[in-house]
């Protein structure tokens, strides 16, 4: 835009990127630097000792005990969640996608647990979760399959985690799947009806091929959210019982806050960031495979 | 003919029976936890579950605010202010930063914008330890001003911002500033009121974001006066785990302002939710 006075421009200017450029130069790009270079330090918070370590957080964490496990039970999460938020988001956005009466409800309905934070969601499903009395296991023991104590139970745990992040999360995820329905065109069905398509026959060759595109991106974001699982663990079980649920979030913000430990804290964050780095990289690779881009 | 119609009602039941099912299972918690606050402490825990209270009691929500170390009642009004003001502190920076990149441009302002997509990318557990010490080190922990700071790096508000406010002819502001309105005044009354839409999008999901926030208000408020309401309640989770129906009220006066907030401002959200495909 056209300013006639130089200076009022540049002023201005100044004036109106200041706050956002310093919030991001202080607390975005400076931490970033700071996190790298303590990754390399023995830094106690408490004592308040730094000394250099070189590689050796990076090489207590790799070849512990506790790596391993972390990255189980992560993964572990992330397979279960995946599949799952895919098919419920696809499902409900199908729902929604017919126009009927009350539709307007149901979407807000289906919307109601992304706005409930995680920790109401939390404290909510760990009672839906209780061994005897809760709800799902009540429900369970409807169709007479005797339940799990979950959030007690090292197998079930995790499961129980998942359950609860996929109906947090379904609505959110199925508002962009539909969003990418509605732009699909409304003649290429009819075309296909013409030629005697039937309903499944159109699902799968128009409809899934021409979300897959939504699909990645929803598999992309959800791998970087689900590597940084936390609200849940923390709330739910504490990444217990016996250690059966600890994830990465969970160990960095235990050796951060608990024990002030922000060297191994930080270079545990950079694992997780390496991690994070190489599955959406991996996942840019394999997109040929099954992503289709000419509509 | 008949065939063809059954079977097009036979779909439409199936359809209807996926409806009430997918509802179900999204309600049923919500009304497992109203039900059960409205119960004494024996009472939430019968087979079969009882939907209606048998006896109706405020019992939990009377104790919800007189949990011994915990302060409910001073958490709800901590987090009320904090979400407002976080929400001012982000979406004025953000609005602010987005009117120089969308309509003042100078040269390198393409590799800025650059480099602000880019810290977009970095994971919140990078910077979050380091923020700590930057806190520490200006002596803001345990204060609401270190809690608020750091939203004023908020790349994905800049972005949302910018992208709508391009759109948005120079020639209004242009002949605005002609009139002899200041640049400032352009900002306020000609451009800000011309993105809307957008603004009161940013707006919400920034009320959203900090009421809804646990971490970082854990990590950095650490006196029990100045919690916030959500890490209140996960404490109370932890420490009173068999008292479901005190957690239970504690949970729906949680969920309920953020509903009410939602309910009324629905059709905004979802469209501009939909365009920003971020959380």
């Amino acid at each position: 835009m056209y300013l006639p006075n130089a200076n009022t421009r540049r002023t201005a200017t100044a004036v109106f990127l200041a706050p956002s450029l310093i919030g991001v130069a202080v607390f975005c790009l400076l931490p970033i630097a700071m996190s790298f270079y303590y990754s390399f330090m023995d830094y106690d918070l408490l004592a308040g000792s730094m000394d250099f370590l070189g590689l050796k957080n990076f090489a207590r964490i790799l070849t512990g005990r506790e790596f391993p496990q972390v990255l189980l039970h992560t993964l572990t999460y992330l397979g279960l969640y995946l599949p799952l938020i895919l098919v419920c988001s696809l499902g409900q956005a199908l729902l929604l996608n017919r126009s009927f009466r009350g539709r307007a409800v149901l979407r807000t309905v289906f919307y109601t647990p992304v706005i409930t934070s995680w920790v109401a969601a939390a404290v909510v499903w760990t009672w839906v979760l209780s061994g005897r009395y809760g709800l799902m296991n009540q429900a369970l023991s409807l169709f007479g399959i005797k339940g799990p104590a979950w959030l007690s139970s090292r197998v079930w745990a995790m499961p129980g985690i998942v359950i609860t992040a996929v109906w947090k999360d379904t609505g959110y995820y199925a508002l962009m799947v539909l969003a990418a329905l509605k732009s699909i065109d409304p003649a290429l069905y009819e075309a296909a009806g013409i030629d005697g398509a039937g309903g499944a026959r159109k699902f799968f060759s128009i409809t899934l091929p021409l979300l897959t595109p939504t699909l990645f991106l929803l598999v992309v974001i959800n791998v970087i959210y689900g590597l940084q699982v936390f609200d849940s663990v923390l709330i739910m079980t504490d990444g217990g019982p016996g250690g059966a649920t600890t994830v990465f979030l969970e160990r960095i913000y235990k050796y951060a806050f608990r024990q002030y430990k922000m060297g191994m804290a930080s270079a545990y964050s950079w694992i997780l960031f390496l991690i994070i780095l190489a599955f959406t990289l991996l996942q840019f690779r394999l997109q040929k495979r099954w992503v289709n881009y000419d509509a | 003919m008949m065939p063809k119609l059954r079977a097009k009602q036979l779909r439409n039941a199936a359809f209807y029976v996926m409806v009430v099912l997918m509802a179900a299972l999204t309600l049923l918690p919500f009304l497992f936890m109203l039900s059960s606050s409205f119960k004494g402490s024996e009472a939430i825990r019968t087979i079969p579950i009882r939907w209606i209270p048998e006896r109706p009691t405020l019992e939990g929500y009377i104790r919800v605010f007189n949990m011994p170390g915990f302060s409910f009642g001073r958490a709800s009004l901590n987090s009320l202010f904090l979400a407002l003001a976080t929400t001012l502190v982000q979406v004025l920076s953000a609005c602010m930063a987005a009117f120089v990149f969308a309509k003042l441009p100078f040269r390198g302002l393409g590799k800025l914008f650059g480099l602000y997509l880019a810290t977009m990318m970095i994971p919140g557990t990078v910077t979050m330890v380091p923020n700590y010490i930057i806190l520490r080190i200006m002596g803001l922990l345990d204060s609401y001003t270190g809690l608020i700071l750091p939203a004023l790096a908020n790349a994905f508000g800049v972005f949302l911002m910018r992208q709508a406010m391009i759109t948005v002819p120079d020639s209004y502001l242009e002949s605005a500033m002609l009139d002899g309105a200041s640049l400032y005044r352009v900002f306020l009354v000609i451009l800000l009121p011309m993105v809307a839409p957008t603004f009161f999008t940013l707006v919400l999901l920034a009320f959203m974001g900090a009421w809804n926030s646990y971490l970082w208000p854990l990590i950095v408020l650490t006196s029990t006066g100045k919690q916030t309401l959500q890490v209140v309640l996960g404490n109370m989770n932890s420490m009173y785990r068999n008292n479901e129906h005190v957690l239970m009220a504690g949970a729906v006066l949680t969920i309920l302002p953020i509903l009410l907030v939602y309910v009324l401002s629905q059709c905004r959200v979802d469209s501009g939710i939909a365009l920003g495909g971020l959380k």
